[in-house]
């Protein structure tokens, strides 16, 4: 209904998850001690050359790969010229007309359906150093230790239509990525970088208006609140006639505002050409396919099988594929017990546990199979679903089997329709004001019984076998 | 000779990408040297190179590549021993405004 | 002592080899030699004479040890100052690498040191190696020894005239479109520029990548066989290394030369040379005549038009390779207090002399928006072209023959002024660069004023052990390389004397 049209392009760097860097063999690690990771290499030395990571191009083509896109036979890598001290040769080796990866897609969920952004190329580069600002502001430091850390540059189409599609295509983007173990796409470690394009235009046209780009995007909410300043701010300027300036523009986190970034200069001159020190890569169909057959099922094929085989809701199914170890964690329970029942105890249980305890899936000491058989107790009606969470918690703690907790600890579930008749019996003699409100059609005070005949038989009765004895026995309907 | 009428202007620019502050006279005398460079690379033209590839390498060399094992790092004092100006392992430079 | 200086490479490393002198003495030789000549010449910018002796003295002790000394136990070898040697000063001829220490060694460094040769220091050349008179120095000229008031030719101005004093026997030079060869027939010796990736450029400051190479300077083509052989080789550590066997050039001279037939280019004569120049090259071509050898006319038609391809190529890659020097991390630093912007163009402004800030506006420009296709794209079209013609050539002949520059030694001063003319003499040298081709300027005769004068041989990629023969061929038959300049004597250095010293 609006007048204006919002479309946006996303930028992405993706930190490559080598061990060493792109064009030398320095660590890649986090953080670190200023300048302890360097060499003459990444230093950009007078007289030393690169020699590019075998490791960088194989995550590059896995990315692509995910990425549905056109994986370049023939690349190469170029020079974009340009000065800031972090940048130490004063150019950047990176890849201009020859980009590894080519066009592809990517589906993000949109509303109960599927959304295909388009992805117009993902190269390789190397990344700068870090500039560190004194706040006495007489100098500035400068840090090496990133300089040459292997980059993927993956650069969307103008698809995005609004600030919540965009969050929801970083999301996307970064669960896949993580899906094929390209990247950690961290982007509180800076594995994981985002700058945004937005334009407004006439609802209906197909001209792009004038494009702002926006850096300075710290986390996914960032970029969100970002781009809706900015679709008001653009569209109030065209609304009172006005023309946008085509323009950088910084984030502003804790004002939640954009403000142009001073610059004296014009527009920058990259005087790109290949670079002569590093040769052409060029990629056998063998090579790619060994790549395409190693890659796991991505997210979206996956959640689509789990609402498919599984019966799940899409919404559990979202979650439980989000990452990858958590998905395989679900599929081994749901392999030994009911999915549905292993979902919710994931999810709820299991998970909720987790994040109290500080861990991660992965070093959960609870094991599919373990919490298959816990599973599997409640599924024979061996215990009740409150006596499993008990016993749940002594699995998480002690790392113990269900089955010994439940033997050990005579926690099983009382089913037996005599013992629990005599309970019952007893229970409805000791409490005749409740039973009364029964017959006078208060049925919560069901409830109560029920209740006291659990406290009678701590916990272990079955609670539907109970209410159904209450029932006969006071001849209720 | 030939001369190309290289301005001022393009000079400035072209000094500005290099990051060269020319003098006065240097720049008046670049802009008439460069002019008669250029005016001599235009000889090129005279060759038909329809359908010919640009080289970029005179070898034919393709996929030359590293294994990923990361390699020890040399104690920084080893490259910041050359800084003009350092600080706290930092190689330090004028402030940078972003 | 000053028999010494008069070896060969190769006979004194035979000597030190079999014990009968030491390294140690071939070392002092040598320095002194320097001491005597170099405040003339200007050849050297900085001795190391500490470090060189001190590897004469390894030599020595493994020779005790009966260790494996290396085909190049003991010898003295100049590198040109664009070599990084680990803990020297290493500045490319410019100001903007004053006090700039390297923290590794170049790749030659590495395998001439394990080949048992003496480093001696860096030697003078041209700025960031461009120039061919070694005048573009930010650190004073290099005269040549034949006549100290005339270019000794450059960009390796120091490594050629090194070798010709005899200062040391051998030494390295780099050579992008022709600064090994030029130098070497300015200055009456062997020079030689290997096929492009034969020599690993790791530790080469670089000028322009893709056509730099680095090679040896020597009185005897044996003499640069051994070096070659020294320094050659795949190198992981640069991706434009070839992975090429390097054959034994040092026992292949041994073989006769299977000569059938040589091409000269007729493009050479009409591009303009010294009639001197013409009548020692001609005169060259008839001693291969005499021997039986087919000297035939061919033909490689883009000649004329090497030099605008190879300096809007060679000038692109170098604005790119020295935008480095910035003062950031090292060498010159000027006017930090005011500003990141004023640091950057102060520094260069200052630190680089006028010929490299001429060259990087030129390459600057060509890659510029809107010039790329006109300048850069068409000389690499080019560039296919000019290489093409020599695949041609090579199909009617084994190996080429040109001059190798169109003057002899030119006085100090003379083609300062206007600087396509001095690009204009590489027209020679320059297409074997753009081409990749290994090639080996002899010295085949000399001037009615008794300047030298060089001939090129040129042969196919990969081809030098057979180019070596050919040269070797040529050499066996004269005894120009025989020929001593005068000031190989002992000669104090004029009063007031300009630039560096020996330190």
């Amino acid at each position: 209904m609006s007048k204006w049209e919002t479309v946006i392009g996303l930028e992405v760097h993706v930190q490559l998850g080598t061990r060493s860097k792109i064009f030398c063999r320095c660590p890649v690690e986090w953080g670190g001690d200023p300048n302890t990771r360097v060499c003459p290499v990444c230093l950009g030395l007078p007289g030393v050359l690169p020699v590019l990571n075998r490791r960088a191009v194989e995550l590059g083509v896995k990315a692509g790969l995910a990425l549905n896109c056109e994986i370049a036979r023939f690349s190469k890598f170029d020079r974009k010229n340009y000065y800031y001290p972090d940048l130490p040769k004063a150019y950047q080796v990176s890849q201009y007309d020859c980009p590894l990866n080519g066009p592809g897609w990517l589906e993000i969920p949109n509303g109960g359906e599927t959304k295909r952004i388009g992805i117009t190329r993902a190269h390789l580069e190397e990344d700068a150093g870090k500039l560190v600002h004194f706040s006495s502001a007489k100098a500035s430091g400068v840090d090496y230790n990133r300089t040459g850390v292997p980059l993927l540059e993956i650069v969307s189409e103008p698809d995005l239509r609004s600030p919540a599609e965009a969050g929801t295509y970083l999301r996307t983007l970064r669960t896949v990525m993580r899906y094929v173990e390209v990247s950690e796409c961290d982007m509180e470690k800076g594995s994981f970088r985002c700058d945004a394009n937005i334009s407004l235009r006439p609802a209906g046209s197909t001209r792009l208006g004038t494009k702002v780009e926006i850096k300075n995007l710290n986390s996914f909410k960032g970029v969100e609140k970002a781009l809706e300043y900015e679709e008001i701010r653009q569209r109030r300027i065209l609304e009172k006639g006005g023309e946008l300036v085509q323009e950088t523009r910084l984030f502003d986190a804790d004002a939640g505002t954009t403000h142009s970034m001073r610059t004296k200069e014009e527009a920058q001159d990259y005087r790109y050409f290949p670079d002569p020190d590093l040769v052409p890569v060029v990629l056998e169909e063998e090579w790619i396919e060994d790549i395409r057959r190693s890659l796991p099922e991505l997210p979206a094929t996956r959640a689509a099988r789990f609402v498919r085989d599984y019966g799940l809701p899409e919404y559990d199914a979202g979650v439980l594929t989000s990452e990858k170890p958590l998905a395989d964690y679900y599929e081994a329970v749901a392999a030994a017990a009911d999915p549905k029942l292993a979902s919710n105890w994931v999810m709820v249980e299991l998970q909720g546990r987790l994040k109290e305890a500080g861990k991660d899936i992965g070093s959960s000491p609870v094991s599919p199979e373990n919490l298959a058989e816990l599973l599997n107790l409640i599924q024979e009606g061996t215990i009740s679903g409150k006596i499993a969470k008990t016993v749940f918690v002594e699995m998480f703690e002690k790392g113990r089997a269900a089955g010994t907790i439940v033997e050990e600890e005579g926690l099983r579930q009382i089913s037996d329709t005599d013992e629990l008749t005599a309970v019952v019996e007893a229970v409805i003699a000791a409490n005749p004001g409740p039973v009364e409100d029964l017959h006078g059609g208060k049925k919560k005070a069901i409830g109560f019984l029920v209740g006291q005949v659990m406290k009678e038989t701590r916990g272990q009765a079955n609670p539907r076998e109970v209410n159904r004895i209450i029932a006969r026995c006071l001849g209720l309907k | 000779m030939k001369n190309k009428d290289i301005t001022r202007i393009q000079v400035e620019k072209v000094a500005s990408l290099a990051r060269l502050e020319l003098g006065e006279a240097e720049a008046e005398r670049f802009a008439a040297q460069l002019g008669s460079i250029l005016a001599y690379m235009e000889k090129l033209e005279e060759l038909d190179v329809e359908g010919v590839e640009p080289l970029t390498h005179v070898l034919d060399l393709v996929n030359v590549t590293a294994d990923d094992e990361p390699v020890p790092c040399l104690p920084r004092e080893v490259y910041l021993a050359n800084a003009p100006c350092r600080q706290d392992g930092l190689f330090l430079v004028p402030p940078v405004i972003e | 002592m000053n028999e010494l200086r008069e070896l060969s490479a190769g006979e004194l490393a035979g000597l030190v080899a079999a014990g009968e002198i030491s390294a140690r003495e071939v070392v002092e030789d040598a320095l002194s030699s320097i001491a005597a000549r170099d405040g003339l010449l200007g050849a050297f910018l900085r001795v190391d004479r500490e470090g060189a002796l001190a590897a004469a003295a390894a030599v020595d002790e493994k020779m005790a040890a009966g260790e494996d000394v290396g085909p190049l136990a003991g010898v003295p070898v100049g590198l040109k100052d664009n070599l990084c040697v680990r803990g020297r000063e290493i500045t490319c001829g410019s100001r903007i690498l004053a006090g700039h220490r390297a923290p590794y060694d170049a790749a030659v460094v590495e395998r001439l040191r394990r080949a048992g040769a003496v480093p001696l220091g860096q030697l003078n050349m041209d700025e960031f190696a461009m120039g061919s008179s070694n005048e573009n120095s930010g650190y004073g000229p290099v005269r040549n020894p034949w006549d100290p008031a005339r270019v000794p030719g450059g960009s390796s101005g120091g490594a050629a005239a090194a070798v010709a004093a005899r200062e040391c026997p051998v030494s390295l030079g780099s050579d992008t479109g022709g600064s090994i060869r030029q130098p070497a027939s300015l200055c009456g010796v062997v020079g030689l520029k290997p096929t492009y990736g034969r020599v690993s450029r790791y530790g080469l400051i670089a000028y322009a990548s893709s056509l730099d190479q680095i090679g040896p300077f020597a009185r005897t083509v044996e003499d640069a066989a051994l070096v070659l052989e020294a320094i050659a080789g795949h190198d992981p550590r640069d991706s434009t290394s070839a992975p090429v066997e390097v054959p034994s050039y040092v026992d292949l001279l041994d073989r006769p030369p299977s000569l059938a037939r040589l091409g000269v280019p007729r493009q050479c004569f009409a591009e303009g040379m010294e009639p001197e120049v013409e009548k020692a090259f001609r005169a060259a071509l008839e001693v291969y005549r005499k021997e039986g050898i087919d000297v035939v006319e061919i033909d490689l038609p883009r000649i004329p038009y090497s030099v605008a391809c190879y300096y809007i190529l060679s000038t692109a890659e170098a604005s790119s390779n020295l935008a480095r020097f910035d003062g950031v991390q090292y060498g010159l630093r000027v006017g930090q207090e005011e500003g990141m912007l004023e640091m950057y163009r102060r520094t260069r402004q200052e630190g680089f002399g006028e010929e490299v800030k001429r060259r990087i506006m030129l390459g600057t420009y060509v890659l510029s928006s809107g010039y790329y296709e006109a300048y850069y794209a068409r000389a690499q079209r080019v560039r296919r072209l000019i290489k093409q013609d020599f695949d041609e050539a090579f199909s009617r002949c084994e190996f080429v023959l040109m001059p190798t520059a169109p003057s002899t030694a030119f006085p100090l001063g003379e083609k300062t002024a206007d600087p396509l003319q001095m690009y204009l003499s590489d027209i020679f040298t320059i297409g074997v660069n753009l081409a990749g081709l290994p090639a080996v300027s002899v010295p085949c005769g000399f001037s009615a004023d008794g300047l030298p004068v060089g001939m090129q041989v040129i042969a196919p990629p990969f081809q030098e052990a057979g180019m070596l023969r050919a040269a070797k061929a040529f050499q066996d038959q004269t005894d120009f390389h025989c020929r001593r300049p005068e000031a190989d004597r002992d000669v104090s250095p004029p009063a007031g004397k300009r630039g560096e010293q020996a330190g």
